[in-house]
């Protein structure tokens, strides 16, 4: 007679993940099961033990702790725990002890193993609680850096100092001195109800006022900054950083429905965390040689480690990566202008690509592109620009931003040019769409920017919204060019590799992964007349409107994360290594976990491609394979 | 915590590894002698390192004599590990009629009999899985008894091996069970040292009853909380057993 252990079973059988479970599975997991008895204190697995069972509490509780020690959670009857030392590295990644006297089940490894292949409820069931585990780490992580819990109106120390917009250069320059502020909010006083007009830094004063003699009459209103980018006072300390990093401001005017609070600075922001990616972009702004910016980029890396230890997520670390890259770029053309004198005609020095989307990690080529002014005469001043590129873009790859192999740089004098051929071209691209060229142009729909004259780079994000969502054959010919390269799936959720020579075996996360995804997302968010260009925010713009099945958004937020996050930590563990960081991935070192995701991830990616297909019907005769 | 007792019927002055070497010389039944000679641990050896087997009998009564085995339950355990990989349970036919009161207790009903192979059929089986291991057992004027009078029936030859009898450890760590008329006054309430209440002292879980095998894995449950409480992972067997 087959050994029935009734007790057990029953138990189990009233339990997730084991009350779903068929009849025959639950008697096998049964049979091989092991009891053991923990008296109450006594310690039931620690850290770094080999993971051998999944623990299941019959009777009694157990208490899990954080490496640190501290207590992380609570369980009792019907709960199991071990199971994230099973997927993820074998070892115990919790300590447990009997917090009561405690009846425990074991099953062993093996037994894990094979539910988890086979039995697709018990790896949601487990998975999930992962996720779970996961979001508590995240956000338990988020709680230690207070960057991203504490709000910016923590950093305000006193209200700000204003002064009406008709105050002179020298009134002005009084204030800020007398109150001790590095900043002078302005604050135009014509209409009923006083409004903030702009703001002036000390170092608008030294830049603006000192280098250029002005005399101590000048209106304020003349030169002081307006467009202001600004912060709401609800808003974290992380949210401005990221605005800082993005927009190069260092000094931020915080709002409460619209009446100033006060203004933050960059050296708040610093002085509340030494170690964020905002104390390397003040430092860029210091160096005044070529050579002292090489000098400091060896420091990119470490902040890039950094912030994937915390657990930052690929957003922010994307977002800080290019904020860094930005401030190089910037920092370089502000020498270049001190060395080549002031531009001959005003110009806006344009990111394009993963900088522009704020999707920049470690390892990335320079894309970027000069918009001159209309009044632009090539005999003229392209000797300025020619030098000025070359200075930027030399320095860039001093700095680790290798040249771009496919020349979309400013110092290619194609990608040099005034406004309206910039808006020719761009129309061009879009009425008169050829797969061939857009093959090539998909780069300069992610475009920011971010020096010089940047409404000039405005008008052309507002150009191409407005003709691209009008463009059924553009968007067409996109969709055909964003299918050539497929998530390296086969048959059976298999993993198909590359064969690429030396780098065998692997998977190219970017290649296809991330820019599938980033492809897909730009010609939906040019469908909807977006002009956003982050995928995450463009995701949010595609969310607003009913362009997507329901779901979708979500999904391809979840998946571009995952596999952003899989490849980030890949390349920070490459660095923590001391070898060269890469895209490629071999399956083999991923925890079963991350393989199982990323599996999902990349089913999600062939779904939105084959969306992609279906909605916007490429004109082509062949089959798209 | 040194407890040492011996019954009258186990008396004698050799150590059980001793014991079972004489028998093994004795045994003329192969399946006996196997089991003989597959002996016992030292009596030194820490109960950590000792293979143990919880055993349960359900039988017809409580008397060897008159009564019969109809169901056998096994499961080999060690002080850290219950295996239910090799967990043994058997319903054999009685060679007593059952009577309805022992029916209404075990649940094994005439039909679940009539289907069951003698005792013998499973013997081989049943020596094998406790070769070598300590038996463990909740009231030991059962299981090994009425395996020795089922033996001697057989084979006319009898069986006896060292037990760990927990309801024993429960009786001395209560010597004074039973409260006297003032302390039943006072509210005190005997304590009993039945195989659930036992458990119960020791926060295990409520397991249904008289099943032979649930009650075996409920033995070896109980051993183990009963050392971790009261003795320790190297107290030697030869406190222990019986």
């Amino acid at each position: 007679m087959q050994a029935e252990l009734i007790e057990i079973r029953n138990h189990l059988a009233q339990h997730s993940p084991f009350d779903d479970m068929a009849e025959d599975t639950l008697d096998q997991v049964v049979s091989q099961i092991e009891v053991a008895y923990y008296r109450a204190g006594s310690t039931i697995t620690e850290l770094g033990d080999l993971s051998t069972h999944l623990y299941y509490i019959r009777s009694g509780a157990v208490e899990i702790y954080r490496r640190s020690g501290e207590l992380y959670n609570r369980l009792s009857e019907g709960d199991i725990f071990g199971q994230f030392g099973l997927m993820m590295n074998k070892t115990v990644r919790f300590p447990t002890k009997a917090l009561e006297d405690s009846l425990l089940y074991l099953i062993p490894a093996a037994v894990f193993q094979q539910l988890w292949e086979t039995d697709e409820s018990f790896a949601d069931y487990v998975e999930i609680e992962d996720r779970t585990r996961l979001r508590t780490a995240v956000s338990r992580r988020e709680k230690g850096n207070e960057l991203m819990t504490a709000r910016v109106t923590r950093l305000i120390s006193r209200p700000p100092v204003t002064a009406p917009t008709t105050i002179r250069l020298q009134e002005a320059a009084r204030i800020m001195t007398e109150e001790g502020v590095s900043s002078l909010v302005l604050m135009d006083e014509s209409g009923d109800k006083p409004t903030m007009a702009g703001i002036i830094t000390d170092r608008d004063l030294r830049t603006r006022a000192l280098t250029e003699a002005l005399p101590s009459e000048t209106p304020i209103r003349d030169i002081m900054s307006t467009g202001l980018i600004t912060i709401h006072s609800r808003a974290f300390i992380f949210e401005a950083m990221l605005l800082m990093l993005h927009n190069n401001v260092h000094h931020l005017p915080v709002l409460d429905r619209d009446e100033p609070r006060g203004v933050i600075s960059l050296a708040d922001v610093i002085k509340y965390e030494t170690q964020s990616s905002l104390f390397l972009v003040g430092n860029i702004f210091h160096q005044q040689t070529v050579k002292g910016l090489k000098a400091i980029s060896k420091d990119v890396r470490h902040s890039f480690v950094r912030m994937v230890n915390e657990d930052a997520n690929s957003h922010m670390i994307g977002s800080a990566m290019a904020g860094i890259g930005r401030s190089f770029t910037q920092r370089l053309l502000e020498l270049g202008e001190e060395k080549f004198g002031p531009p001959p005609v005003p110009y806006c020095f344009m990111a394009l690509g993963s900088m522009a989307r704020d999707e920049q990690l470690v390892v990335t080529d320079q894309d970027n592109a000069m918009i001159l002014d209309d009044r632009f005469e090539p005999e003229l001043h392209d000797g300025y620009f020619l030098s000025l590129a070359r200075f930027v873009c030399d320095g860039l790859a001093a700095c680790g931003y290798r040249y771009c192999t496919g020349d979309i740089m400013a110092t290619n004098e194609k990608w040099r040019q005034p406004l309206r051929v910039w808006k020719d071209c761009f129309s061009d691209w879009i009425d008169n769409p050829k797969a061939e060229a857009l093959l090539n142009s998909n780069i300069f729909f992610d475009l920011d920017g971010i020096h010089g004259d940047t409404q000039m780079a405005e008008e052309l994000k507002a150009l191409i919204a407005g003709k691209a969502s009008q463009s059924q054959r553009f968007l067409a010919y996109l969709a055909r060019n964003a299918l050539n390269r497929t998530p390296p799936l086969g048959f059976f959720r298999t993993f198909v590799m590359e064969e690429d020579g030396k780098q065998n075996n692997t998977i190219n996360l970017k290649r296809r992964g991330t820019a599938p995804i980033s492809d897909l997302i730009r010609i939906h968010a040019l469908a909807c007349g977006s002009r956003a260009q982050n995928s995450f925010e463009r995701l949010q713009a595609i969310g607003e409107t009913r362009l997507l099945p329901e779901g979708s958004v979500e999904n391809l937020r979840d998946a571009l994360e995952f596999i952003a996050i899989v490849r980030i930590r890949h390349q920070a563990l490459a660095i923590e290594d001391g070898r060269e960081p890469d895209n490629n991935v071999r399956p083999e070192d991923l925890s079963p976990f991350e393989r199982n995701h990323l599996k999902d991830a990349f089913q999600v990616v062939s779904n939105a491609q084959k969306f992609l297909r279906y909605r916007y019907q490429a004109p082509v005769g062949r089959s798209l394979g | 915590m040194a407890h040492r007792k011996r019954s009258a019927t186990d008396a004698t002055d050799a150590p059980w590894p001793a014991r079972l070497a004489h028998c093994a010389a004795q045994a003329r039944d192969p399946r006996l002698k196997a089991y003989f000679e597959a002996g016992c641990p030292a009596p030194d050896t820490p109960i950590h390192e000792v293979p143990l087997v919880a055993l349960d009998f359900e039988t017809t009564g409580l008397d060897p004599d008159r009564h019969a085995i109809v169901s056998i339950g096994l499961v080999p355990f060690t002080l850290s590990r219950i295996q239910c990989r090799d967990a043994r349970h058997w319903v054999v036919r009685p060679q007593r009629p059952l009577n309805q009161d022992s029916v209404t207790i075990h649940g094994i009903t005439h039909s679940d009999i009539d289907e069951a192979p003698d005792l013998e059929e499973i013997l081989a089986d049943l020596l094998a899985a406790l070769a070598g291991r300590v038996a463990v057992v909740h009231y030991r004027a059962i299981e090994r008894p009425f395996l020795d009078v089922a033996l001697r029936w057989r084979l006319h030859e009898g069986i006896t091996f060292p037990v760990i009898d927990t309801m024993a450890i429960e009786a001395h760590l209560h010597p004074k069970r039973r409260p006297n008329w003032l302390q039943r006054l006072s509210g005190e309430r005997s304590v009993s040292i039945r195989l659930a209440d036992s458990r119960t002292r020791y926060h295990l879980p409520h397991y249904a009853p008289h099943h032979a095998l649930t009650d075996a894995l409920a033995t070896a449950e109980l051993l183990q909380a009963q050392i971790q409480h009261h003795f320790n992972a190297e107290t030697p067997l030869r406190d222990l057993w019986l």
